[in-house]
């Protein structure tokens, strides 16, 4: 027991040891629970064809990403050049979720505003804005109120499900996808999941 | 936003004076003042009962974007979304378990203010406790072994007894030193 005097030493750096773990975790990165369960059902409005809607069922049998956006979205535009690369290459179908298109811009007081009005608002805006940037999407939909994010568990913009051919849910990426993360998480899931059918 | 809390606590409080004054001043100018903007008003059910329930519930449910605020304190959209979804499925009858089951549903455990006791959470919820009684524990053991030590210490033997007896006796004769004084 000659060296007793270590034991406070040696807690301490365990207790360092912890705290230079927490460090590394990132507490906005909230996991969702969502992974691994048949992605919820929903029936939106497509934003080039309004009058038709989109439901999972069309997306059956294939691999495919549905990734959350809106042109307000600030941190849309830094991945939104790697999504179109994306769509160049072919890697994946990825089907846009226009998240709050009117209401959630700050900048816009949508309250009182008509459902029609808003609406009509919202296409205008997220059409410009993929002329403006490029449309990588097969096709997106409209959520307007935000329903079907809250069903998705969103909270922020962007965000990325990877959804497989029996339409379940097997990985979510919060915040603008970077390049490192689709080389070394999304390809490789995607290709693991297409392998897998 | 933990470093927002205390501000916006502060915010809050005064808002509250303001809004005392308000209704002050507002009685004095009764029909005067004009109608609060419809606009910027949160929306509110009219039913109280079921309001203070919605209110209730959302303190209890934490606000995924300012992580540190409940959906009732937080003003960020999300919160507002979620406010109103728990205002609209309680109005729609459904018990409270059922409005955390749903929000749970879609954005796990992490949504409640007070986690649930489960296999993950066994050293959340035991630990602080197991980390006291432990600790009372070990302390016990170490006061009563440190008490057995003294006492063990405190025993002597005959032998020791008279070693010490001939030690104290002996120093007594050869070591008695001088006083200072009788040296001068």
């Amino acid at each position: 027991m000659k060296a007793k005097f270590l034991v406070p030493l040696l807690l301490f750096f365990g207790l360092v040891g912890f705290l230079a773990f927490g460090l590394t975790l990132d507490p906005r990165e909230v996991p969702s629970p969502l992974i691994d369960k048949p992605a919820p059902q929903f029936s939106l409005a497509r934003l080039d064809q309004p009058a038709q809607s989109f439901s999972l069922k069309e997306m059956q049998g294939q691999v495919w990403m549905l990734n959350v956006w809106a042109s307000w979205c600030v941190a849309c535009r830094q991945e939104h050049p790697l999504l179109v690369q994306m769509a160049k290459q072919k890697i994946v179908p990825v089907v846009g979720l226009n998240y709050k298109e009117v209401r959630g811009d700050g900048a816009i007081n949508a309250r009182g505003m008509a459902l029609e009005a808003e609406t009509a608002m919202a296409i205008e805006r997220a059409r410009r804005w993929l002329t403006d940037h490029g449309d990588p999407y097969v096709l997106s939909v409209l959520d307007i109120d935000g329903r079907v994010g809250i069903d998705f568990g969103v909270y922020g913009v962007p965000e990325t499900f990877l959804i497989d051919q029996n339409g379940r849910i097997r990985y979510k990426h919060i915040g603008p996808i970077t390049p490192e993360a689709l080389k070394d998480v999304l390809i490789p899931k995607i290709e693991e999941l297409r392998r897998a059918s | 936003m933990p470093a927002d809390a205390p501000l916006a606590r502060l915010r809050r409080a005064a808002l509250t004076v303001a809004a005392a004054a308000c209704c002050v001043l507002g009685a004095a100018a009764s029909a005067a003042t004009a109608p609060a903007d419809p606009a910027l008003a949160p929306t509110v059910a009219v039913n109280p009962a079921l309001e203070a329930d919605t209110m209730e519930l959302a303190h209890k449910l934490r606000c995924l974007v300012c992580q540190n605020q409940s959906i009732a304190e937080s003003n960020a959209p999300l919160a507002l979304d979620l406010r109103d979804q728990v205002r609209e499925q309680l109005a729609a009858g459904k018990s409270k378990d059922e409005v955390v089951d749903y929000l749970v549903e879609r954005y796990g455990d992490f949504v409640l203010y007070e986690p649930p006791f489960k296999a993950v959470t066994v050293l959340l919820w035991l630990g602080p406790a197991a980390l006291l009684f432990g600790g009372a524990a070990w302390l016990a053991f170490r006061l009563r072994r440190r008490r057995e030590e003294v006492a063990a210490e405190q025993h002597l033997s005959d032998a020791d007894r008279a070693r010490a007896r001939a030690l104290l006796d002996g120093a007594a004769g050869a070591e008695q030193p001088e006083s200072p004084e009788s040296r001068s």
